[in-house]
Parts: C-alpha cells; structure tokens; sequence
C-alpha cells in the first residue's frame, strides 16, 4: 500500500514539460529519418524538408497544445511514442515512395493530419469518458453496420483476398478498424453493468471456476461475429483481434480465467474446424510452415520480407541503401520489413518497445484509473493494440500464420492511422481522469488517492 | 479489476518477448542463412549494384587494379571491369548477376563489404550515411612475374595452345605467378547486357579448348619426368641411394611380372642412360626411365605414395580459388595395392599418376625451402575501402616433406640437370638454377605428348619455384620437353630481378 500510495504521489504531476521534450526527440527522430531517406536515396536533403519538417512539428505541437488545455494530466509519454512512431512511419513510406514513383507519404501527411484533428475534437468533446457509456449500444450497432459495410454490393471492395474495404468514389476505407474502437466500447459498457452475473462461477475444475452455461450467451455472439468475418470477408487479422480483444476484456471485468480457458477452446475450435473447411486458412497456415515452397508463388511476399529482414541484419542498410519495394505491400502491412531491411534489428526493437511502452502505459492508466468502465476501455485499447501488433508483426517475422493487419502507426492507410489517433486520444483522457487529483472532499485533503484507491478495492468482491 | 490487468500485462509481455527473440533469431542468427541463399535475388542484386572493392597486385608503384567497379549510369549503379583481362582472368574470375568465380567468388564478403572485418567500416558509412565500397583485396602475385609468364607462355604455345604456368616463393607459399591458357575476356562476361552474357558464356562454355578452366589448379596431367624429383626424394629420404650414388640403370627394362614390348620401359633415345650402372646425377639429368622406374620398384608403391603424398598430392592446399582438384598417386584396385609395373611406370610420372601445375611447382618450392612445404595462397591482404590493411596472410607450414638434407641433395641432381642435362634451356647467367624437363606421353597413341617443366632459383636460396605445363602447343615440338625451359627462365628472371 505504501508503494502504491508513493507510486501515486508520483503520477500526480502533470509533466507536460517532459512529454514536450520527448516530443521534440520524437520529431528528430521523424524528420531526420526524413532528411536520412533523401540523403540516401537522391544523396540530397529532400527539398521540402522544411514544408514537411513544419507541417509535423505544427501538427505534434497543435496536440500537445491541446492536451495541456484540456487533460493536463495525462499521460506524458504516450503521444511522443505515437508521434515518434508516425514520424518513422512517414519517412519510410516516402523512401518506398521514391523506389516505387508514387506519392503515399503526401497522402499519409493528410491523413495524419486527419487523424490529429480527431484527436483533438475527441479531447474536446469528451471531457469524461464515461459519456461513452451511455452508447453502449449504440455503438455495438455501429460496429456492426461498419463490418457488414464491405460486404455490401457496389460500396464493398475485396483488395487482395479479403473484403474488408469500402469504396466511395475515390475515397477506400476500412471500417473494421473504426469498428474496433467502437467495439472496446460496447464491451467495456456491457461488461460493467453485467460483470457480476458473468463472474458467477459454475463448476470448479482444475482449480479453474468455470462460468455457468447460462451466461455463454455474449461470448457466443462474439464468436460467431469473429467466425463470420473469417468465413465471410476471409479476414484472418480482424477475426482473430476481436475475439481475443473481447476475451481479455471478458477476463478482467470477471477476474474468471475460466473464461479465458473457454474462449481460447473456442477459438482453437474454430480455427481448427476453418482450417479444415477453408481453402484460404489452410493456405496462411502452410506459408507459414515452409514459406520457401512457392516462394516464387504464395510464398512469395513472406519470402522476400524474411531476405528483406535478414538482409538488414543487426543495424540494417540505411534508409534508402535497401530493396524495400521487392516485398509487395511494404508500406502497409509488410512496413516492418522495409523498417527492418533499412534500419536493422536495432530499429525493429525499439519500435517494439516502443509499442510495448504504449500498452504498458494503457495499462498502467487502467490500473489507476478510478472507475471500472475506464478500466475497461484502457485494458481494452491496450489489448487492441497488442494483439495488433502481435499478429502483423509475428506474421511478418512467421512467428504466426500471416493474417493481414495494419501495423498501428507505421502503415499506409487512413482508416488505420486515424482510428489509432482516436485511440491514444482516449487513453489520454483516462489517464487524466485517472491521474487528475480529485476535488477535497475528505480530510486527507493532502493526499486524496488513498481515499480513491479503496474505492477501486470496493471493486474486488472478497 | 487490477490482478486480471496485471495478468494481462505479464502477458503482452510475453507477446512483446516472443516477437523480439523471433525478430532476433531472424535477423541475427537466421540472417546469414538467408544471405546464402542462391535464389535469394535480393542479395544477388545487391552485391552486383554496389561499389565492390578492387582486387590489386603488386605493390607501391606497380601496384594495379585487376577488377576494380567503376561507377555506370543504370539500376546497377556499377560495373565491374577488369584492366588487364586475359592475363589474370583465370585468377580474378568474373562477376555477373548472382554468381561469381575465382577471387571474385572466395573474396565475396570482402569486395562486397559484407564480411566482419569491415563492420567498422561499414558502421562509420552508415553513421555517415554513405552506400559503402567494399574492401580490396591484394593478391601475392607479382605483376612484373604474371607478365613474363603469360608472354612467355603465349609466344610459345601461340594463340591456338593451352598450357599453364605457376610460379611461388619457396619460403613464404606466396604465388606469385598463375597463368592458363587459353584465356578470356571477363569484361565480356560482367556485362549488364545479360544476353550478351549468355552469348559469350555459352560460347566459351561450348569452346573445346576450355578458356573458363583454370588449367593451373583445375587441369590434372602425367607429370612425366618432373615426377623423377618426387621419386628420387623418396629415394634419398629413405636412405636407399644418396646424391653421389651410382644407381641401377640400362637401355631397357622388361617391368616385372610382364611380357611384350609394350611393358618395356626405354629411354627414348638418351643413350648415356645405356650402362647397367650409371651415376644418381646422370640419372636425373639425362631422365633416365629405366633407373627411376627401377628405383620406384625398389622403394614399393606405399613409400612412393607416402612421399608423393607429402608433398601434397591426394589433397587439397589452396583455399582462395575454387574449383581445383586434386592431384593423384593411385592405389591400387580391389584393396590391392599398385603391381611392380604400376609401380616402375609411376616411378617416372605414368600409369595413374596425375599433378596440376601447381602440384608440381609445390614439389620444387618444398625442395627449394629445404624440404619445407608452404601451403600456397593468393590474397596476402584484406584491405578496407580506403586500403588500410585490416588482415595480413600469415605464411602457414603444411609439414616437412622431406629432410633438409635430402632436399639439398634432389637439389644438387637439379642442378646438375640445368648445368650439363636436359633442363639447359633454364640456365641464367649467374645464378645457379635448379630444374627438371617432362614429356608425359598422353597413352594414345598418334598424339603429341605434353611438355613439363619445373624449375627454382638460386638453388642455394630459393625465392621462386616455377612449373611449366604445355598441353598443346600447335606446330611445336613438345617432345623433348624444350619449350618449357625458356618459360620458365623468363618467370624466375622476372623475380629475380625485382
């Protein structure tokens, strides 16, 4: 108790000071990498380094601004990883851009910039989170609009196998990737309010409680959800981040791994009977135990990252010293390899932990964080991001089966980068909410999160 | 809520662990793996469009480039080309898309800047943001002793020939002369008109005079009388006859356990090899068959072999080029070991008994460092891109292949052979030369034989070891083995005069 008291002495300071300075090494490290492109590539400083250099730094400080304003007491580490992450992932899709003659670092500019914009209007317009409460459920229909959107005739868009685009005019989306926020949400709001029930416990086997049948209800819903988007937009990625997304959420509102144990039966079910029936499982499953087979067929795309990465080796080639654009798709899903072809080992570790960072600090602000549904939401965008990055990367690496997901931040593509924009906004908020020194209303004026931790205690039924 | 987060957090560690121990083996132990492999177009295309290092000879003034990259206007950025191309084409090798021979192939990692010797280097270009220039690689072979071989050599056989010189220094294994003809143009090879390629590739491919093979460590012929030094060191080394011995001898011999003139062993007309007894000096400088295939018999195909095998033959030496076989005193058949007719034949370089060019300049390097034999190399320094020395070749003792004395002794017949025998062709005015003639007859019948020559000088301190191979040489005489006497001449001038 003592620790944690001191522990929360700590996190009462604001340090917005420190999250400015670490934002001014995160824009070194994104412009440089910049500068570092086009003095490898052209052997010159791109000549709008300056225009490009500006627009970053305006958009970075444009948040840090606003999250001074209006969550003082946020996170302080968070949006330097986010914009020290975006910043890299820039510059290396302007280096592919310059193998490949195209122009998606300019598009992802305006998409970042997008994204900043969403997250500061969701600073500003959800002072509490737990407004979102109210919307349980209507976002959990939204979701589900968003995810039966792509299979619509005319609007649905099927890019490389799996229909998980919309397309208006010349505008494509990808509404699974609004869809999971909305989805932490409905989770998050349907689990505080029933955790209790669910927490019941059924029989006891193996130390394990299991919960009562009667209550398999949602976690079957989400499992015919997660298997409906893998039989019917041949979306491995997606199926496979929102179930776990909702086992983790499910075990941490129940604090019974016994649903874990059922849910990952599930899953395992599932995946084994989809590996069986689905031509398109099967063939994830056999690249990813000899990609080398038809490297120059189905093999081929893994094929080249794995060279690409073991071309890098430990410090890599230098940007723009690489092959990057022999990988298919390496500005979106397969942009590790790129990073880790260019920038080496080194690189690909940091940006691990950096991505580590973020879900520690999620986490971290779910721990502190002074009511259940915040506690929700912040385990949940913080498993969301997890299993992300797990799965895109290990597929990537063939640690996994590849199943096709963005890489949060580093990838091409709006949908991603801007509904990964809304998620840090909403950490921010729960971890000001959560860090935010309470108004005096006891004696211990002095030192109110004590007070505050027995209010989460409360929340442990003994 | 808190014990399930913190469960949950121990286990994105996991997650976060696992892709960093995979990432890692992927990167750093499985990395090399990866880079090996030949389909892997990446690396190929790689290592042709980067600035490889030069491959040099010669030092100071002389030094030169003998495939240096030069910078060229399309996707490659660079092409490789090489000054003094037929010359040291069997050396260099060439370098195309995805393959690569000679030093280009076994020096890969150094030219390419791939190799662990230049991680300084490379790490200081990546700092500095620069594409790196592979490190160079400096050859042990005298250009001035490459020149004097290849013109030598080429005058002699003319352009239709193939034949092969290798000269090294005794007491260092340094070659510093390794020349094969014929020869091409990798120029015509290294081109990034990959049509052209394939047109001129197949075409020396397909040419039955063999251009691409490097005759000096890829070619295995009867070393002929050139073996007599192997047989009589053997001889010697055992204690069977010494310098000053008369040895058995005679016009013919009828090998034992034979019948029919074709297993009777003559002298080809040298008639001071007649007496039934003449002097081991006589012996060795008239080639007398008779008496060393009567030696051979005496000492038994085991100690044959076992001299043979000292000084290298039935083994690989050379680690800087690739392919190159291996030289052969045979064994028998069926787990029985050579017959006294094998024997006497192998006694005077026939029957089984094969060497490369640059076996046979071993043999005579070993007898000119006083038994001592060197392993032989080619790259002397691993330079980084700005030509500091960042790794010297160490001269490395194979063993002893015979004793110092019994090296002086096969010396002083050698001379004697220069001095009033038939290697006279070798003679340079003041300094004493020691040397052997060859004529191996091919075993068919109608066709010329080919012309050996192995030589060192000054006999009394060896700096270079040279032999001579004459495999065709249109229009000349190569019986008698003549013409490998001035070759050879003129290589060891060239060194000596340095």
């Amino acid at each position: 108790m003592a620790a944690n008291a001191s522990l929360l002495q700590f996190v009462h300071r604001r340090r917005r000071g420190a999250e400015l300075f670490l934002l001014i090494l995160a824009l070194v490290v994104g412009i440089g990498a910049y500068a570092s492109v086009g003095l490898g590539v052209d052997g010159e400083v791109p000549t709008n380094l300056v225009g490009y250099g500006g627009w970053l730094a305006a958009l970075v400080v444009a948040a840090h601004v606003v999250v001074r304003l209006v969550a003082p007491y946020a996170d302080p580490v968070l949006l330097p990883i986010v914009a020290a992450l975006n910043g890299m992932g820039l510059a290396v899709i302007h280096r592919i851009d310059l193998a490949e003659d195209s122009g998606r670092a300019d598009q992802q500019l305006i998409w970042m910039t997008v994204g900043v914009a969403l997250f500061v209007a969701t600073l500003v317009f959800l002072p509490d989170h737990r407004v979102l409460a109210r919307f349980t459920y209507t976002a959990g229909l939204a979701a589900i609009v968003l995810l039966i959107l792509p299979m619509l005739p005319v609007i649905g868009n099927e890019v490389n196998g799996a229909r998980i685009w919309i397309q208006v005019g010349p505008l494509g989306f990808q509404p699974g990737e609004v869809a999971k926020v909305l989805l932490v949400v409905t989770f998050a709001g349907y689990l505080v309010v029933h955790r209790d029930a669910l927490a019941l416990a059924g029989r006891r086997l193996l130390f394990i409680d299991f919960p009562r049948g009667r209550d398999l209800g949602p976690i079957l819903v989400m499992w015919v959800v997660s298997l409906g988007i893998l039989i019917l937009q041949k979306d491995l990625g997606s199926s496979l981040l929102f179930f776990g997304l909702f086992l983790i959420m499910l075990y941490v509102a129940t604090e019974r791994p016994g649903w874990l144990v059922v849910g990952g039966a599930m899953f395992f079910g599932g995946a084994a009977v989809a590996f069986q029936i689905f031509a398109h499982v099967q063939q994830r499953v056999d690249i990813w135990l000899d990609p080398f087979a038809d490297r120059n067929g189905d093999g081929y795309q893994l094929v080249q990252a794995l060279y690409g990465f073991a071309w890098g080796g430990l410090i890599g080639r230098g940007l723009g010293e690489g092959m990057p654009s022999r990988v298919p798709e390496s500005e979106s899903d397969f942009i590790m390899a790129a990073i880790g072809e260019e920038l080496g080992l080194t690189a690909v570790i940091a940006i691990l932990l950096l991505y580590g960072l973020i879900v520690e600090r999620a986490l971290r602000a779910a721990l502190i964080s002074r009511d259940g549904f915040g506690k929700l939401v912040a385990t949940g965008l913080a498993g969301v991001l997890a299993l992300q990055v797990f799965v895109v990367i290990g597929g990537v690496t063939r640690l996994i089966p590849l199943t096709g997901l963005t890489t949060p931040f580093l990838s091409y593509g709006g949908s991603s980068l801007v509904a990964n924009w809304v998620i840090i906004a909403l950490l921010l908020r729960i971890s000001d909410h959560a860090r935010r020194p309470v108004p005096a209303i006891s004696e211990e004026a002095d030192d109110p999160d004590l007070n505050e931790t027995q209010v989460v205690k409360t929340v442990k039924p003994s | 809520m808190n014990r399930p987060i913190r469960t949950v957090s121990i286990f994105c560690l996991f997650l976060f662990l696992a892709l960093m121990v995979n990432v890692t083996y992927l990167q750093f132990w499985h990395a090399d793996e990866l880079n090996e492999d030949p389909l892997n177009a990446r690396v190929a295309e790689a290592a042709f469009s980067r600035e490889r290092g030069d491959i040099l000879v010669g030092e100071g003034r002389d030094q030169l480039a003998i495939a240096r990259s030069r910078e060229y206007d399309d996707r490659y950025k660079y092409l490789r080309v090489y000054p003094k191309p037929l010359m040291y084409a069997n050396i260099t090798g060439y370098l195309t898309l995805g393959s690569q021979t000679g030093i280009e192939a076994s020096q890969n990692a150094v030219l390419s800047g791939e190799d662990d010797r230049l991680f300084v280097t490379r790490l200081i270009d990546l700092a500095q943001n620069q594409s790196n220039k592979g490190g160079n690689v400096l050859l042990t072979l005298d250009p001035a002793a490459q020149q004097a071989a290849y013109d030598a050599l080429l005058q002699t056989v003319g352009p239709e020939g193939e034949g092969s010189v290798v000269a090294i220094e005794p007491k260092t294994g340094r070659i510093l002369a390794m020349v094969s003809l014929p020869s091409y143009d990798p120029n015509e090879l290294t081109t990034h008109d990959f049509n052209a390629f394939q047109r001129n590739y197949d075409r020396l491919d397909a040419d039955d005079k063999e251009p691409l093979v490097n005759r000096a460590i890829q070619t295995r012929l009867f070393p002929g009388s050139t073996f007599k030094v192997v047989t009589a060191a053997a001889a010697i080394e055992e204690g069977l006859y010494s310098a000053d011995d008369d040895v058995p001898s005679g016009a013919t011999w009828q090998t034992p356990g034979t019948t029919g003139e074709n297993n009777v062993i003559d002298n080809e007309g040298r008639f001071l090899c007649n007496p039934e007894e003449v002097s081991f000096g006589t012996a060795m400088a008239q080639s007398c068959n008779t008496a060393f295939a009567k030696m051979a018999v005496e000492l038994g195909p085991e100690k044959m072999r076992e001299q043979a095998e000292a000084f290298g033959f039935n083994s690989d030496y050379l680690l800087d080029l690739t392919p190159q076989v291996q030289s052969i005193y045979p064994s028998g058949e069926d787990g029985e070991d050579l017959n006294d007719a094998q024997t006497a034949q192998t006694g005077f370089g026939q029957f089984e008994v094969q060497a490369t060019p640059l076996q046979m300049a071993m043999v005579v390097a070993a007898l000119g460092n006083r038994g001592t034999l060197m392993r032989p190399y080619l790259v002397d320094e691993v330079q980084s891109a700005e030509y500091e020395t960042l790794e010297r070749t160490d001269p490395d003792e194979i063993r002893d292949a015979v004793s110092p004395t019994t090296a002086d002794q096969v010396t002083d017949l050698m001379v004697e052979t220069v001095d009033n025998g038939t290697a006279s062709p070798a003679q340079i005015p003041g300094v004493t030369v020691a040397g052997k003639t060859g004529t191996a007859q091919r075993g068919v019948p109608g066709e010329p034989p080919y012309g050996w020559f192995v030589s060192f000088a000054p006999a009394e301190d060896a700096e270079v070891a040279v032999a001579v191979m004459i495999q065709e040489a249109p229009g000349k005489e190569i019986a008698g083995g003549q013409l490998g006497g001035p070759i050879a001449k003129a290589v060891m001038e060239a060194v000596l005069d340095d």
